[in-house]
């Protein structure tokens, strides 16, 4: 086997963990933070997508301003969802967020299909990304090496904000103690609202990159959901940290298991979860309640 | 020292779901002022300081904090009123480190202490300011507790057994802490078992049992009350 194939797959691999970090990171933000298992964000990460897609031929907006508006566009309506249906379900079970993200996702995607079809739809890779580098042992497009840029990026400064500013350490005393945390003047409802519009964000940011890497159709993300639940579990629920390591080593391992055996490729994320979850629980970065 | 805030409640019911734990109880405590509240185990003192603060949803009666009546609001709102909560279980989090605890309740104006002061008044909490907030002995917890809400410009403070299981030079602090409070003109509602700590600071105390307030002694009686407060407290 040539090592071309070899790097060509982990290329792969980081890619798809480029994605996968971006959409668990978001996920995970929604899940420790409001008590909500987000079924829909994959919705958002096609919901990115399409914007971009949509700024560019209804409206002429390229891609870098795309970059902005449509992950904003995202959040905004994610937040407005947020204030009228999902923060109703907050003091009852978990079951009931998932259900309703879940009728959000199929509402959402449904009326896009209906609107335009499920077939893919190309959008250009910028100008300014084309061509490639010859790295002597493989070709990297730049457009990738751009993607896991902007991901390794977008990652590391979301860990870094919520870790380090004073914004995040009223999110992460929001996530650890809801009520006490409003007791000390800070309307944590609020600050739901704007964790949920960040979590959006993130997947509609990461929907945007996908544009000119997949065709855009109603039907992307459409399964992603389910890999960023595996992440996010081996991860460690709740763990910022965790998600985003976890998504980039098994989008890695994924692209190797193509290499080696392909036809395992798509189980191997869920084989681990399956060991992680028998040898440790809580996650690999979580912790034991 | 005009800025201290009154508090005044007038039959405040309050419930945990079907269980009806506040049966009419009234307080009425003037700026500048500092009282306890006493009573057994289970009495419905926690729940009282809770019912202010906004923490118990289901309650009917009237809250009044400088004349405004809070019995709807929400927990935001009455802190940055200018009230602070330092709750018996202390609340510290653990995703913090202790600065970041320090730091994290909004200010309602510039009048509270610096980080410094703060740090001169607590000098075991400046030596561990790194530390992850539950790392912390439960005497520093405490401390931190106190702390946390003396940098906000706050004006009434709401403390729930803060000696509570604390070792004697510890208590000590917190009485310096709370003596503090005090000559600053805060209005101060103190829940405490230690009658020895609470008549030292206080100038009135309330009595309460089974979510009542059955008595009210001022200072100057608690000498001659002696006997019947140990039976309250069930000493
Ligand atoms: N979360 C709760 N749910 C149900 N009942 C509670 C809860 N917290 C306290 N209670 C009940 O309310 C009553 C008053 O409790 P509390 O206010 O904590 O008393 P105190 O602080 O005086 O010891 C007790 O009977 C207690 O069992
Ligand atoms: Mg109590």
């Amino acid at each position: 086997m040539s090592s071309q194939v070899i790097f060509g797959q982990l290329v792969v691999g980081l890619i798809n963990g480029s994605f996968y970090a971006l959409l668990s990171l978001g996920f995970a933000i929604i899940v420790g933070l409001l008590g909500i298992i987000n079924v829909a964000q994959g919705t958002f990460y096609m919901l990115g997508a399409f914007g971009s897609w949509m700024l560019l031929n209804y409206l002429g907006i390229g891609y870098w301003p795309a970059l902005v508006l449509s992950p904003l566009g995202a959040a905004l309506l994610g937040m407005l969802l947020e204030k009228t249906l999902i923060s109703r379900v907050y003091h009852l079970d978990h079951i009931y967020g998932l259900l309703l993200t879940y009728g959000l996702m199929m509402f959402i995607m449904g009326a896009f299909i209906y609107f335009y079809a499920t077939a893919g739809r190309p959008y250009p890779v910028p100008e300014e990304l084309r061509g490639g580098y010859d790295l002597g042992f493989m070709f990297l497009p730049k457009y990738r090496a751009w993607v896991v840029l902007m991901a390794v990026v977008f990652c590391f400064g979301t860990w870094y904000a919520i870790e380090k500013t004073a914004i995040g350490r009223t999110l992460r005393a929001a996530t650890e103690n809801p009520q006490l945390t409003r007791a000390f003047g800070i309307n944590v409802p609020a600050l739901l609202t704007f964790g949920f519009g960040v979590g959006v964000a993130l997947a509609g940011f990461a929907g945007v990159m996908a544009a000119p890497i997949y065709s855009v159709s109603p039907l992307m993300g459409g399964d992603l959901v389910i890999v960023i639940f595996a992440v996010v579990v081996v991860g460690g629920m709740g763990s910022i940290l965790g998600s985003i390591v976890t998504a980039f080593s098994l989008g890695l391992l994924e692209g190797l298991a193509k290499v080696v055996y392909p036809q395992g490729s798509n189980m191997v994320i869920f084989v681990i979860m399956l060991v992680v979850l028998l040898v440790k629980p809580a996650g690999l970065f979580g912790h034991e309640k | 020292m005009a800025d201290a805030l009154s508090l005044a409640i007038a039959d405040l019911h309050a419930f945990y779901g079907d269980s009806h734990v506040l049966h009419g109880v009234s307080l009425d405590i003037p700026a500048g002022e500092c009282v306890t509240i006493i009573g057994r185990n289970g009495a419905g003192k926690t729940t009282t300081l809770r019912s202010i603060m906004g923490l118990i949803q289901k309650r009917t009666g009237s809250i009044k904090i400088a004349g405004q009546d809070v019995i709807a609001a929400p927990p935001e709102k009455v802190a940055r009123l200018g009230v602070a909560y330092v709750p018996e279980e202390r609340g510290i989090y653990a995703t913090l480190d202790v600065t970041e605890n320090l730091l994290l309740p909004r200010k309602v104006n510039d009048r509270g202490m610096s980080i410094d002061d703060i740090y001169a008044l607590f000098p075991n909490l400046k030596e561990r300011r790194r530390s992850q907030g539950t790392r912390l002995s439960g005497g520093e917890q405490q401390m931190l507790a106190i702390a946390r809400v003396l940098r906000t410009g706050a004006s009434l403070f709401l403390l729930d057994e803060p000696t509570e299981g604390l070792a004697p030079v510890i208590v000590q602090q917190i009485g310096k802490a709370i003596e503090l409070m005090k000559s600053q003109g805060h209005t101060i509602v103190l829940v405490e078992q230690n009658f020895r700590f609470a008549t030292k600071i206080a100038d009135r105390h309330y009595v309460m049992e089974r979510g009542r307030i059955i008595d009210m002694i001022p200072r100057a009686e608690v000498a001659a009350k002696a006997t019947q407060i140990q039976q309250y407290l069930g000493i």
